[in-house]
């Protein structure tokens, strides 16, 4: 797959409920009752039952995989946690995300994922290189 | 918090054995609908032996060493006041149902930010022959006792 620089891999909205999290805490095996307990989530001064950060990453390189051809070999994969995801017990979350291709050498091809929700960014230095 | 931590290195997990429902199980919990995650013939398609793993599933064998860690009487960590700053993996190769893995941890830098403290850590994951599959690097963030985090 040829990969130019500034070129858009995928975009896509996952709409997050409290299910998508009870599902990735047992999927996952994290447990910590702040991403299902409003009580523990308001205990510890958090503004609501958040989503697990490593599930917002792991919907981020989904969202790249799927674009990519099936035997695409990705070498690193790293992001920076800036801002929970709040789900909200009705309503529940909007994860953006948008990735386009950052930088391509012999080697590799680096996508930069732009991760948001609502006004908030919530991955930063979110990049994914796969190999070319 | 305590620097004696850095360098400290942990023994290697118990071998974890990636099973095919729990590759399906863990890739419809992130979203991740590429056919070769769920589907063998789309992964043996694609050169690989069974179904993908996506990946962030190092994480599950991660945790485990990391778990190592927080159980350190004289670690400082106190998950209260923790959250997880950063989260980095580097691949050998994708993990395959099928795999039988290994983490082995060690403690790479400690910084004071502060009253916060930094911890980096990795976690060296292997497969069954004992080969490379994938380097999983945290940072994690302890607040202080007074402030929190």
């Amino acid at each position: 797959m040829p990969f130019t620089v500034g070129d858009l891999v995928a975009e896509r909205t996952v709409h997050l409920t409290r299910e998508s999290l009870v599902r990735y805490a047992g999927a996952s095996g994290d447990f910590n009752p702040i991403h299902y307990r409003d009580d523990v989530a308001a205990a510890v001064g958090l503004p609501g039952v958040l989503a697990h950060g490593m599930l917002t990453m792991g919907i981020a390189s989904s969202v790249v995989v799927a674009a990519l051809d099936p035997a695409a070999r990705i070498i690193d994969y790293g992001v920076r946690f800036t801002k929970p995801v709040v789900v909200d017990p009705e309503t529940g979350a909007d994860v953006h995300v948008v990735a386009t291709v950052g930088a391509v050498d012999e080697d590799a091809a680096r996508i930069d994922l732009k991760v948001t929700s609502g006004e908030a960014t919530v991955l930063v230095k979110a990049q994914l290189r796969v190999a070319v | 918090m305590n620097q004696d931590l850095v360098g400290r290195e942990f023994p290697p997990t118990a071998p974890y054995l990636v099973g095919r429902e729990k590759v399906r199980e863990f890739a419809r919990a992130v979203f991740a609908d590429a056919p070769q995650h769920t589907d063998v013939e789309a992964a043996r398609a694609a050169g690989f032996a069974d179904v993908v793993a996506p990946p962030t599933f190092a994480m599950v064998v991660q945790d485990q060493t990391l778990q190592q860690l927080l159980a350190e009487p004289d670690s400082g960590i106190v998950l209260a006041r923790t959250i997880h700053a950063e989260q980095r993996f580097a691949y050998t190769r994708p993990i395959v149902a099928g795999d039988e893995l290994t983490g082995r941890l060690t403690v790479t830098g400690i910084r004071m930010m502060g009253g916060n403290a930094m911890i980096t850590s990795q976690a060296e994951i292997t497969d069954a022959e004992g080969g490379h599959v994938v380097t999983a690097t945290s940072v994690l963030l302890v607040g202080s006792e007074e402030g929190g985090a």
